[in-house]
């Protein structure tokens, strides 16, 4: 038995009179990946919001690596290993492509800021470190991030890529748990079908555990994994929690 | 062609402490979308920490320390204390608005350029301050120097224009070259996104009001060594440093170097070929031409629109 990596215990989430997740208990195991479905307006992107520490649930706990992580501020649940993209891009488009990387590297480095500005070798060395921890993000997307260089500005980078960008500089948190939030939106066929198997190697060869959003799952579901297919196929707490036919999850 | 070089010299020493000022503007308006309008008043503080340090060192007539350590002194501990009050403003009269509208952080900030002004004013007093900045070492900082034709540079202007550009050069340094930077740069684009990605937005903030009340502090003890200061130097210089960071493009690190230059020229040879009392004028009469011709300004990022 995989050890619960995330963990949601009955949360809601209201704004004012608007309910918009209900009670909802939801697990994911180690080395899971694990698809979200559910039609617009179910409240796929704030259960990523709560997980992440944008909103704070108004009831339930979400536990981490067995520790509570309600109510604590985003940089330090990304610091515990939590990261994620976002459904409409948010890559930082005034920088370059190994900088965005880098600069979410920044979250496990030590370095203060006037150590920054003084420059010491000791800061030099792990500048140098985490570029090459960047560098060796980027690479694992193979030749899709390869034939750009790297130092161009992320703006040029064509949609399908500021896709894959996004996740590299998720990866670069170091994160146990990546939330990929509609990772194939927009993407043509076959674009979808790369993200598919990226998002298997993912957990394959990169270790990740995941949590995928994906709006049209149930087309090409097979496609994404096996794992989580069968997750979606077997379990139905899922589908009920999310389409919203019934509040509390039932094993 | 004499008066040309002395106008030119002018205006580089009043520009690099527009600059300056105006750096401040830009950082805290690149990453929280606000105008500090206490950030002149900051300024201010700095050149009267500078005269306290001047005077518990002996005074420009009988200094302890030799005249260039004097001066590093005065500066690096005005720049120190400007980072505290910065630190401190941020703390306490911006971050609890942070998330309410727009208007109310800058109306805290108008109230705290006001508390910064009374209260110093309370202190010491409403009458101009001198550093008295000829009497250092006999006169050295204005009859020491070099010679440009028939006109001498003296080392006072010197020593502003070059501290002012190793300044400006090493902000540029740390935005750009740096992790801190990085995160700098992340947070001024997207906030929350940047907090996602590990990055703890409040001590990028704390460390933008560090920067710019820094960098005030030196223009105060620059600006303090040419012309007495009082309390209320603050406002208008306040304002020129907030009108070069606009016609720099507001956020943009080059913009705000290249406005604050702009308006030292603009102000310089107004005095000189035109006079005094109309260098003001220009100085904002330059403002409106860039709000109505150029709005975009000459630094400013151009819109990228979302996907």
């Amino acid at each position: 038995m995989a050890e619960k990596l995330l963990e949601l215990k009955r949360v809601s989430m209201a704004f004012g009179g608007l309910h918009v997740v209900n009670e909802l208990d939801l697990h994911v195991d180690e080395g899971e990946i694990v698809s979200v479905i559910g039609p617009n307006g179910a409240g796929k992107t704030t259960l990523f919001n709560l997980i992440t520490g944008v909103y704070e649930p108004t009831e339930g706990d979400i536990v981490f690596a067995g520790r509570s992580i309600k109510g604590m501020d985003p940089h330090k649940i990304t610091k515990l290993g939590i990261a994620r993209t976002f459904q409409t891009l948010r890559l930082f488009l005034n920088m370059t492509v190994i900088e965005n990387v880098m600069a979410a590297a920044f979250a496990h480095t030590r370095a203060g800021a006037f150590r920054a500005m003084l420059r010491t070798p000791g800061m030099r060395r792990e500048e140098g470190e985490i570029r090459n921890l960047a560098e060796e993000r980027l690479a694992f997307f193979g030749q899709r991030l390869m034939g750009y260089r790297w130092n161009q500005p992320a703006y040029s980078l064509s949609y399908a890529n500021r896709r894959r960008l996004e996740i590299a500089r998720a990866t670069a948190t170091n994160p146990r748990l990546l939330l990929l939030d509609e990772p194939a939106a927009g993407m043509n066929p076959t674009e979808t079908h790369e993200i598919s198997e990226l998002i298997g190697k993912l957990r394959d060869e990169g270790g990740y555990t995941i949590l995928v959003i994906e709006h049209d799952m149930l087309d090409h579901g097979v496609k994404i994994s096996e794992g989580s297919f069968e997750y979606v196929a077997t379990d139905e707490r899922v589908v009920e929690a999310y389409l919203g036919t019934k509040a509390t999850a039932t094993k | 062609m004499d008066d040309f070089i002395q106008y030119t010299i002018n205006a580089l020493t009043l520009g690099s402490v527009y600059a300056l000022i105006a750096l401040g503007y830009s950082l805290v308006y690149g990453i929280l979308k606000l105008l500090n309008f206490a950030h002149g008043d900051v300024f201010m503080v700095g050149a009267y920490i500078g005269f306290g340090m001047l005077n518990l060192l002996g005074g420009a007539t009988s200094p302890v320390v030799p005249v260039w350590l004097l001066l590093t002194i005065m500066v690096a501990t005005a720049m120190a204390g400007c980072a505290v009050i910065g630190v401190a403003i941020e703390r306490f009269a911006y971050r609890p608005l942070r998330d309410a509208p727009r208007i109310a952080p800058l109306i805290s900030a108008l109230g705290v350029s006001f508390f910064l002004t009374y209260s110093m004013q309370l202190l010491f007093g409403a009458e101009q301050r001198d550093y008295n900045a000829f009497s250092l070492d006999n006169g050295v900082l204005f009859l020491k120097g070099f010679d440009i034709g028939n006109v001498r540079v003296p080392l006072l202007r010197i020593v502003i224009i070059s501290s002012a550009f190793v300044l400006m050069i090493s902000l540029w340094l740390l935005v750009n070259r740096t992790r801190t930077g990085k995160a700098m740069r992340a947070t001024s684009f997207d906030r929350e996104a940047a907090a996602m990605m590990g990055i703890d937005i409040d001590r990028v903030i704390r460390f933008a009001f560090v920067l710019g009340s820094a960098l005030a502090g030196a223009a105060g003890v620059m600006f303090a060594l040419r012309a007495p200061a009082s309390v209320t130097i603050g406002f208008v210089a306040g304002l020129k440093g907030f009108t070069a960071a606009v016609i720099g493009g507001i956020g943009s690190i080059p913009g705000a170097m290249v406005g604050g230059l702009m308006l030292g020229f603009a102000e310089s040879f107004t005095q000189g070929y035109v006079s005094t009392r109309w260098s003001d004028l220009a100085v904002f009469t330059i403002l409106i031409l860039f709000m109505l011709f150029l709005p975009q300004s000459l630094f400013g990022r151009a819109d990228i629109s979302k996907v």
